[in-house]
């Protein structure tokens, strides 16, 4: 978890960083933290305040044992800041990647090693570390809380809507030549009404008429080339966003099913 | 930075440019090596998966067989040539077909959707390229055609929608289908809004096709003089029963069509719209679809017909796979063959046993790619 902090904090420097230099301006926001003042580097934490000098020059490593300093400090200064927190320890302090994960380093509770027990199915399973530091069930609040979880009813219904403006968007943009970038009047639902035979589902899988695996994204793009006949969109394109965005909410409740042919 | 290898649709290209220079002015004979060695040579050098492209031979007619034959070029969806060259290859390529067939078919149905937008320029185009078509052309409407301007362009260059004529003992009713209730007017839409409302396939916003009250009136007229023991074959753009509603798939009244082709014993109906390999049958009526010049359909997510052989998902990165044009061969006692022939695949047959026996006899090829 804290390997994971580390490199969300580092992130949320560098984009802080680069922020003025042709980002899209459109999207992403950006934390703006505090110039060096030593000649160091600033890293900081994911919440965007919490920020540290490191004695290092820009474009040099530090150690790992170097960088978890870092990240230990960091998270120290942040759990004084917010004593309330419900901070779960036992999972914090779990830092043993796990071979299989293959997600990113310790990003929830599933990532617990093997030895945990917590996998389904594991025929003897240990009793869970994690419910050893807790206080017994009828102390616990009725909820598990924490800043992550802590959203209502409401927040998810603007989340709702936000994910379904964009996907409306997409919509526009499959239906209409223009917007695609085509230059002979053709549009994506044209041969893919309601998105159907995209399935996207399937990829990533190896095109054999590309010679190389293909995301989504390339189909989509050969066909804006091709029978569209526009240019190719680049990875951060709004609107190739919003056609992936649009098509993988055709196929709600699908089977991920990678690689299939 | 110059590619080390050349990409798969290059060489797909060199391919097929190669087999087509050495077509020229071959005979039929000369013309069967050459379509097996191309699909050999591909094959051999692995270069590309056998479908891509191999010349295949042209379905032609059992002699065995009495009875006559007819062809059909359909929804060839032409832009302007200015605007879209694409569609416009793809009817050239429909059109070099038919005249090749030998024998000729005795004649050649257009099954509607000439035009993209119904626009006097596309349906002029489209005109003067069927012209090119050495047998007689008989016209359909599609709703591509018509709801720019509600059939106006269309009908003074092809004359009347509905119309009928015998042919060797055959009834033929050519039958408009994709009538509209008025959506446009509460919505003040411009007529190409309308137009480009009904050419979405996927748009709720469209009422369903139907013949409607006055088409059926003037069917049940044109067949009141017609004996029962007569074969029918019927056009029509829409199929004339209910597949999937939501994309028009679909004919809102095809219960009521249906009732007035019931008292015949053999009824045939060929319908455009669908692009893509389709067969049904509903008591004495036979039902084929037709395939599309510009670009196959997938099939709908429900209510496709059990009788129905699958066509294989086409190849997104071949223009004419999953297209094509056909021919419908009637035999002496009324019931129709149907030949899809599918460009760069191998010609799929559906039979009247096959329909007649409700699938038990007579199966055509399997698909190995389907629909999901």
């Amino acid at each position: 978890m804290r390997a994971l902090l580390m490199a969300l904090g580092i992130a949320a420097a560098m984009v802080g960083g680069l922020g003025g230099l042709g980002a899209r301006a459109d999207e992403r926001p950006h934390h703006a933290l505090k110039k060096a003042q030593h000649g160091g580097t600033v890293v900081g934490l994911c919440d965007g305040e919490t920020a540290t000098e490191v004695d290092v020059a820009p474009g040099h490593a530090l150690s790992p044992q170097e960088a978890q300093a870092v990240s230990d400090k960091l998270m120290k200064e942040w759990r004084d800041k917010h004593p309330e927190a419900s901070w779960d320890d036992t999972v914090a302090q779990n830092t043993t990647p796990s071979p299989d994960v293959g997600h990113g380093a310790g990003t929830s509770k599933h990532n617990a090693p093997p030895s945990g027990g917590a996998q389904k199915g594991a025929p003897e399973a240990q009793p869970q570390p994690t419910t050893s530091t807790r206080a017994p069930a009828a102390t616990q609040p009725h909820e598990q809380t924490g800043t992550y979880g802590a959203y209502d009813a409401r927040d998810e219904l603007v989340w709702r809507s936000e994910t379904q403006k964009f996907v409306d968007e997409g919509n526009r943009i499959f239906h209409d030549a223009k917007q695609l970038g085509g230059t002979i009047g053709i549009s994506c639902d044209m041969c893919h009404p309601n998105a159907a035979n995209t399935h996207p589902e399937t990829y990533p899988k190896f095109q054999v008429q590309l010679q190389r695996v293909a995301l989504l994204r390339d189909m989509i793009n050969w066909c804006i080339e091709n029978p569209v006949k526009g240019k190719a969109l680049p990875d951060d394109s709004r609107t190739l966003r919003a056609l992936e965005a649009y098509i993988l909410a055709q196929r709600k409740g699908q089977k991920l099913d990678y690689g299939k042919h | 930075m110059a590619p080390k290898h050349k990409s798969v649709e290059t060489r797909f290209m060199e391919a097929r440019d190669e087999a087509l220079r050495a077509l020229r002015g071959l005979d039929r004979r000369s013309f069967l090596k050459v379509a097996a060695a191309s699909a050999g040579a591909v094959l051999a050098r692995g270069l590309l998966p056998p479908h891509a492209f191999q010349l295949v031979n042209v379905a032609y007619a059992d002699p065995a067989q009495p009875g006559w034959s007819f062809a059909y070029i359909s929804d060839t969806h032409l832009y302007e040539k200015k605007l879209n060259e694409r569609f416009v290859r793809a009817v050239l390529k429909a059109v070099d077909d038919v005249n090749a067939l030998s024998p000729q078919p005795d004649f050649v149905l257009f099954g509607g959707d000439l035009a993209q937008l119904g626009k006097p320029e596309e349906l002029a185009m489209g005109r003067d390229i069927l012209k090119e078509v050495k047998a007689p052309v008989k016209m359909m409407v599609g709703e591509h055609d018509w709801f720019l301007d509600l059939g106006e362009h269309w009908k003074s260059m092809f004359g009347p929608v509905n119309y009928s004529f015998d042919h060797k003992g055959v009834h033929v009713v050519v039958l408009m289908s994709v009538v509209e209730r008025d959506f446009w007017t509460a919505r003040k839409m411009t007529p190409l809004e309308r137009m480009q409302t009904v050419a979405g396939l996927d748009n709720g916003t469209q009422s369903r096709f139907e013949v409607g009250e006055e088409g059926r009136a003037w069917l049940k007229g044109d067949l009141a003089k017609v004996a029962h023991t007569t074969p029918l074959l019927v056009f029509s753009h829409s199929p004339l029963y209910k597949y999937y509603r939501d994309w028009n798939f679909w004919t809102e009244d095809a219960d009521e069509v249906q009732a007035i082709l019931k008292p015949y014993a053999h009824v045939t109906v060929v319908h455009g719209h669908t692009h893509q390999l389709l067969s049904n049958r509903i008591g004495n009526i036979h039902f084929h679809g037709m395939l599309s010049t510009a670009w196959p359909w997938p099939y709908a997510p429900t209510g496709l017909p059990p009788l129905t052989v699958m066509m294989n998902r086409a190849d997104p990165f071949d223009q004419f796979d999953g297209t094509g044009d056909g021919r419908v061969v009637m035999h002496a006692d009324g019931v129709a063959d149907k030949i899809y022939n599918l460009w760069d695949r191998n010609p799929v047959t559906v039979r009247a046993s096959f329909l007649a026996s409700n699938g038990a006899r007579d199966k055509p090829m399997a698909t190995k790619l389907v629909t999901y």
